[in-house]
């Protein structure tokens, strides 16, 4: 069986180059939180993050949502950092709002919600960080030594 | 489409390194600049936070350091890797950030004895104990586990002991313990042995010896599996708040490569054993070269091991190339093929006959041959172009008592070569000369 995460650089170069709107579900106010520190990330590269937390009015100078439903303009991607067994619902709105792309982030492997969103036709990863694949790919990652599996003759871009 | 799997002969000139961002130079640049300008203060913020990956000083990383960091972490199939001065200093890291006051370590008896030196003394003096145990007994390394263990560490291929550890065997005892497996890889290199397919956690190298293989250079390396489970509650510095780091948790914020960044910002930028850019490249410009040589290194091993094993003057021959050595069918589930036999790499020991035939006559006519060789050069190093000799006991284990020296595996008439890349019939004949000398 093929690994449902392997995801391939040239798709997720696609993915990452596609969806500029991220509505990050689960996002922290907590600057030390992970799902912080990958919204902090995505905003500096250029993308707009939309945060989704019932708990939260604003983060990172973004008005934050209570559920993906709530959010009144074109999501392109929902990144859900959220344990396994919450996504499915969320993959089900993210079909309803046509987002693009569901990525579940390290640790959440949700393969129902994955099935679902793909029959929908969207892309779906699963168990990656959106912040550490953008890096990996575009350039940052490589800086922390880490194993890019990027071989290439090109520059970055 | 799915990733296409490149082989290492590939990974060892591509890995690490796509053409310059800015300029687009296609070779390597070297960076040699301690420092990097921030964008702005959020900028510089965002650095200091690791909310985002970038350059801030070359003691915590360097754009031409992570080029060799990221090109053994391939070569090894590890997720990253971390640079260090030396490999003293790559394993002083790991085990200084894996470890604290009151942890205990299994290791490997007949460790290099730098790696010995450090266990047993240095971090003693911390607090840390190690037990070392017979590298060829996995149920010895289990007997030794306590539950304050938290490390096991061997070399696979034992230097100078030539000993072949049981990787799959040893990561087995370490990981039903719940520690991880450390495995120096300096003697095979990643070319012929990856510990972490065979189920070791980390990986450290000297990159001074054949990652580089020019005998110019220092440097060391760690390189992370990626698959260690740090949160089963034996490592709280890699799931608490890093009073280091101001209260990053590097497992959960890194995930597989949470290690190495904890090594990277609590341990290298404390201690500073940074590598330097120069340094980096210099070796990079070896690893380039590492398939090919390695290959070379093999076939010229085996066959002065061949060659020694009927010379009339040599009493025995340890090379683990040999088809008849104890641990040969070891060594081939281990290591890569090279002319379809096991790659064994380039270090053998041989003991040099004397007339008298007793310890002291040994070590005469292992210190007369090293004296006769013409260009097999005599010094303290691996892993060289050049072929390197040495007589451990009348220089490396002099300080020892003939007892202590069997101990740590060195017999007086012992001779170990680093076979180099010169031509194979100029070393035997460097070799027959220096032998004809030894026993006059």
């Amino acid at each position: 069986m093929t690994d449902p995460t392997s995801t391939s650089i040239s798709t997720l170069r696609r993915i990452l180059r596609e969806c500029r709107t991220v509505a990050v579900v689960g996002l922290s106010p907590e600057w030390h939180r992970p799902s912080y520190f990958a919204a902090k990330y995505l905003q500096e590269h250029g993308y707009r993050i939309i945060p989704v937390n019932p708990r939260a009015c604003e983060i990172l100078g973004e008005r934050c949502y209570a559920s993906l439903l709530e959010i009144p303009e074109p999501v392109d991607m929902v990144d859900v950092f959220r344990r396994t067994a919450d996504v499915l619902p969320i993959a089900q709105q993210a079909v309803q709002i046509k987002a693009r792309c569901l990525w579940q982030q390290i640790g959440v492997l949700n393969l129902e919600a994955d099935k679902l969103v793909r029959a929908a036709g969207l892309d779906s990863v699963m168990d990656r960080c959106v912040k550490i694949e953008h890096a990996r790919i575009f350039g940052g990652l490589h800086w922390a030594g880490v194993n890019t599996r990027v071989i290439s003759a090109q520059r970055p871009h | 489409m799915a990733d296409h799997r490149f082989q290492p002969e590939t990974l060892a000139i591509h890995a690490g390194q796509i053409p310059d961002a800015a300029t687009g130079a296609r070779a390597l640049p070297i960076y040699q600049t301690t420092s990097f300008v921030f964008d702005s203060a959020d900028h510089a913020a965002s650095l200091f936070n690791l909310q985002t990956f970038g350059n801030v000083y070359s003691r915590l990383s360097n754009p031409t350091v992570a080029a060799l960091e990221e090109r053994v972490a391939a070569l090894e199939g590890g997720r990253a890797g971390l640079a260090s001065a030396s490999g003293m200093a790559a394993e002083a890291i790991t085990l200084m950030t894996l470890l604290q006051q009151g942890d205990h370590v299994v290791a490997a008896g007949a460790l290099y004895g730098g790696s010995v030196s450090m266990l047993a003394v240095n971090l003693a003096k911390l607090g840390i104990e190690t037990s070392f145990v017979d590298a060829a007994s996995p149920d010895a390394f289990a007997a030794a586990m306590r539950p304050n263990t938290r490390a096991v560490f061997a070399e696979s291929l034992g230097n100078p002991s030539l000993h072949v550890l049981d990787i799959r065997a040893i990561a087995e005892v370490a990981h039903a313990h719940g520690v991880p497996l450390i495995v120096d890889n300096t003697v095979p290199s990643p070319f012929l042995c990856n510990p972490i397919e065979l189920g070791a956690d980390i990986v450290v190298h000297s990159a001074t010896k054949y990652l580089a293989g020019h005998g110019t250079t220092l440097g060391g390396v760690l390189v992370e599996s990626g698959k260690f489970p740090w949160d089963n509650g034996k490592f709280p510095g890699m799931t608490d708040p890093s009073p280091g780091y101001h209260g990053v948790k590097f497992y959960e914020t890194f995930g597989d490569f949470g290690f190495t960044m904890r090594a990277r910002m609590e341990t290298l930028r404390v201690y500073g054993a940074a590598l330097s850019p120069m340094n980096a490249w210099q070796i990079l410009q070896g690893v380039e070269t590492l398939p090919v040589r390695m290959e070379r290194h093999c076939r010229n091993a085996l066959a002065l091991a061949q060659y020694l094993r009927e010379h009339p003057r040599v009493s025995w021959v340890n090379y683990p190339g040999l088809p008849d050595h104890a641990q040969h069918e070891l060594l081939a589930r281990q290591m890569r093929r090279v002319d379809g036999v096991p790659g064994a790499s380039g270090l053998l020991a041989f003991g040099v006959k004397s007339s008298s035939g007793d310890a002291e006559g040994g070590k005469r006519a292992g210190a007369r041959f090293i004296e006769g060789a013409q260009f097999m050069s005599h010094l303290a190093n691996i892993g060289d172009t050049r072929t390197l000799i040495i007589h451990p006991a009348s220089t490396t284990h002099r300080q020892l008592d003939d007892a202590q020296q069997l101990a740590a595996g060195v017999l007086p008439d012992m001779v170990r070569i680093s076979v180099g890349l010169e031509h194979i019939d100029d070393i035997l004949w460097d070799v027959d000369q220096a032998l004809a000398g030894a026993n006059a």
